[in-house]
């Protein structure tokens, strides 16, 4: 989960890494009275989770408590690159003399993790390392041991800092790493950190991602969740512990294991092709079991979604066999009934999938049609789908 | 012949006595996988009853660790079936007491323990200076080598044995793909893990079914994040003379989305399915649009 500005400014202030004072609002109001409390310079920043906020006009300075309510006003609500602007961030004006970058991410490739930094910062990183990459300091860091004393003097001395400087960033970098490795992050980036006027080094901006998986070791990490912006489908999905992804078609999806769900979108999309350019409505991964509640519970967010003209049920039976998945089908569209309007087409393959296939013929059911492959159910998906949408 | 596991393995259980160590120590067992016990420090001592492929009884001693299991059983493989609180330990554990593979296929653990655990494994190293323990996962069906055995969940019988080896990041895609090519029949097949650290990678299992004489075709399935899948293109276009058939899920997927497996995102416009999609070709994949072309472009191997 990637964090807001002021989420990540919030975790740097708890690790000790130095920062301004920032305060959210969201209403202009809110923005003033931060303004007056921080008082003297403020940055009104708009809070996005995407980059380019300063060229979209959503980053603008306030010399006044009243200038800062009137930008806020103008920011709250605009749109940036399709994020609706919800809050502003009041962050104190800072005295830059510099700017510099850092930044901690996983490194998949090599399986440990990388920094980067840089004497150039307040600039697009990828611009950098691509044009000048022998600006940019690129250390590994052993996940066992992190960064110490010794590391971070290293980050300093490769970036190219002057021996003076080494000390106080050094300070700056381990506390870093207090926030990547207490907060199980997967990337923290400050872009820039900045020496001010008077030679403090203060993290201006920053970039957190966070681990979902880690959510049973960091029960904090719930109210970073923004509910405001979440998709609905999205949220009522994950109320029932199901793994959804809304996306913008017409062809509902359920599937087990996550890679053989991915295949069937893309399989979907090919069949589209044919039928209108339809396309799949959602990534649902309903796992294992394949039990009649979670079928229903599937089903059930999946026909939430109005845009959905059919569903495909692609589902491989290893461990769970299929005759148990066509009973979860069958009692699903039960505990549905009514609620159950869209035409489902369901391919099962693998263990007892004859037996599968015959319940769901003896269920008989009038919504149910059966497939005996993966790409004949995605075809004929994509066909209802395109027929109903045809008959609007 | 086979890659990393065979009939010869000794194998035991981590987290034996759980509700699904329980289920698939079973189905394990009547797979042909010889299992010689399991491990749960709070059940140390007694013994868990089972059946094998022949439908004899079996008591399968439980023992307080890892060391004590591989000192008294002689096992060299561990499959970890451990809550995500505490695979980290398990894995820990099985890395210090030397174990040559360990199966981890606990779903949502946390990466910076999979990264804490996997370069610890690194800094264990044999007399030929390579890691002493092979890890596989986590967050994957594991590996099985038809009609010999089974270190994970992969339903063994699907298929049986046979000269394709297969890899993949996805576990019903590797079982998709061997119910296609069943007929044919497998040398081993890898669920390497859909996790954003995994120990073994496609470029691994590439490595060992070149070398591994019975295999004569390779399929590799890979998804969307990371750029393992390009990495791998660049191993195959150097080091590889066996056929390699390939598969990339996830070309609808959007953009900073985690697609089921938390390393299935797109971020920033890389990992890309069309991009690792063009990497293999370049490397002289042939790629297949789905998996049922994929299947068929690997029986064309065959006939041809």
């Amino acid at each position: 989960m990637d964090l807001y500005e002021y989420q990540a400014r919030d975790l740097f202030e708890a690790h000790g890494v130095p920062v301004l004072a920032g305060i959210v609002a969201q209403t202009p109001e809110e923005a003033k009275a931060a303004a007056e409390k921080i008082g003297g310079v403020v940055v009104v920043k708009a809070q996005v989770k995407v980059g380019g906020r300063g060229k979209a006009g959503g980053v603008k300075l306030a010399k006044s408590a009243d200038e800062a309510q009137q930008h806020a006003e103008a920011i709250l609500g605009m749109d940036i690159k399709g994020h609706t602007v919800h809050r502003v961030m009041i962050a104190q004006g800072a005295d830059i003399a510099d700017e510099y970058y850092f930044s901690i991410l996983l490194d998949r490739a090599n399986r440990d993790y990388l920094v980067m930094c840089s004497k150039e910062g307040g600039v697009e990183i990828e611009q950098l390392a691509v044009e000048r990459p022998e600006a940019l300091a690129r250390v590994s860091v052993d996940p066992n041991t992190g960064i110490d004393a010794a590391k971070a003097k290293e980050i300093a001395e490769q970036a190219g800092f002057p021996e003076e400087q080494h000390e106080q960033l050094s300070h700056a970098f381990i506390q870093l790493w207090d926030v990547f490795s207490k907060e199980d992050a997967t990337l923290v980036e400050v872009n820039p950190l900045v020496k001010t006027g008077d030679g403090q080094i203060i993290a201006l901006d920053g970039k957190v991602t966070i681990d979902e998986n880690a959510e049973f070791r960091q029960p904090a990490h719930a109210e970073l969740v923004d509910e405001q912006t979440e998709d609905p489908l999205e949220a009522k999905a994950k109320a029932n512990d199901l793994n959804y992804v809304k996306l913008d078609g017409q062809v509902g999806i359920i599937g087990n294991g996550a890679g053989l769900v991915m295949s069937t979108l893309d399989v979907v999309a090919y069949a589209g092709e044919a039928h209108g350019g339809v396309k799949p409505a959602n990534f649902l991964d309903i796992g294992g079991g394949a039990s009649a509640e979670v079928m229903a519970n599937g089903l059930d967010v999946i026909l939430g979604d109005e845009q959905v003209e059919s569903v495909f049920v692609n589902v491989f039976g290893g461990i769970t066999s299929c005759d148990a998945v066509a009973n979860g089908i069958v009692k699903a569209l039960e505990i549905l009934g009514d609620s159950a309007t869209k035409p489902l087409v369901v391919r099962l393959d693998g263990n007892n999938v004859e037996e599968g296939r015959r319940i769901l013929e003896a269920a008989n059911h009038p919504l149910v049609t059966t497939a005996d492959t993966m790409d004949a159910g995605a075809d004929k998906a994509a066909e209802l789908a395109h027929s109903a949408r045809t008959d609007k | 012949m086979s890659i990393y596991l065979n009939k010869d393995s000794k194998v035991i259980v981590q987290g034996i006595t759980g509700g699904e160590g329980t289920k698939h120590t079973a189905l394990m067992l009547k797979a042909g996988t010889n299992i010689v016990g399991g491990v749960n420090a709070r059940k140390a001592g007694t013994a868990v009853s089972h059946k094998d492929k022949a439908g004899n009884d079996v008591e399968l001693p439980v023992f307080a660790s890892v060391a004590e299991a591989m000192e008294k059983t002689g096992a060299d493989v561990s499959v970890a079936f451990v809550p995500p609180k505490f695979a980290k330990d398990a894995a820990v554990e099985a890395i210090e007491a030397g174990i040559g593979l360990l199966v981890v296929i606990t779903e949502g653990i946390p990466v910076q323990d999979s990264a804490e655990f996997f370069n610890l494994s690194l800094t264990k190293t044999g007399a030929d200076g390579k890691p002493v323990t092979r890890i596989i996962g986590p967050n994957c069906p594991g590996i099985i080598t038809p009609g010999q055995a089974l270190a994970g969940i992969t339903p063994s019988n699907i298929t049986e044995a046979g000269p394709i080896g297969l890899v993949s990041k996805s576990g019903t895609l590797t079982y998709q793909m061997m119910y296609e090519l069943r007929d044919i029949g497998f040398s081993t097949s890898i669920g390497i893990g859909g996790d954003p650290v995994i120990g073994t990678t496609h470029i691994d299992a590439l490595e060992a079914f070149e070398n591994d004489p019975e295999t004569k075709a390779i399929v590799m399935i890979g998804e969307i994040g990371g750029d393992a899948e390009e990495r791998a293109a660049d191993y195959i276009k150097a080091h590889v003379t066996k056929p390699v058939v390939g598969y990339v899920a996830g070309f609808t997927a959007p953009e900073g989305k985690t697609m089921g497996h938390a390393g299935a995102i797109v971020s920033g416009g890389s990992g890309t399915a069309e991009g690792k999609k063009e990497a293999l070709e370049a490397a002289g994949v042939k790629v297949g649009k789905t998996p049922s072309e994929t299947a068929a472009l690997l029986r064309e191997v065959f006939k041809g």
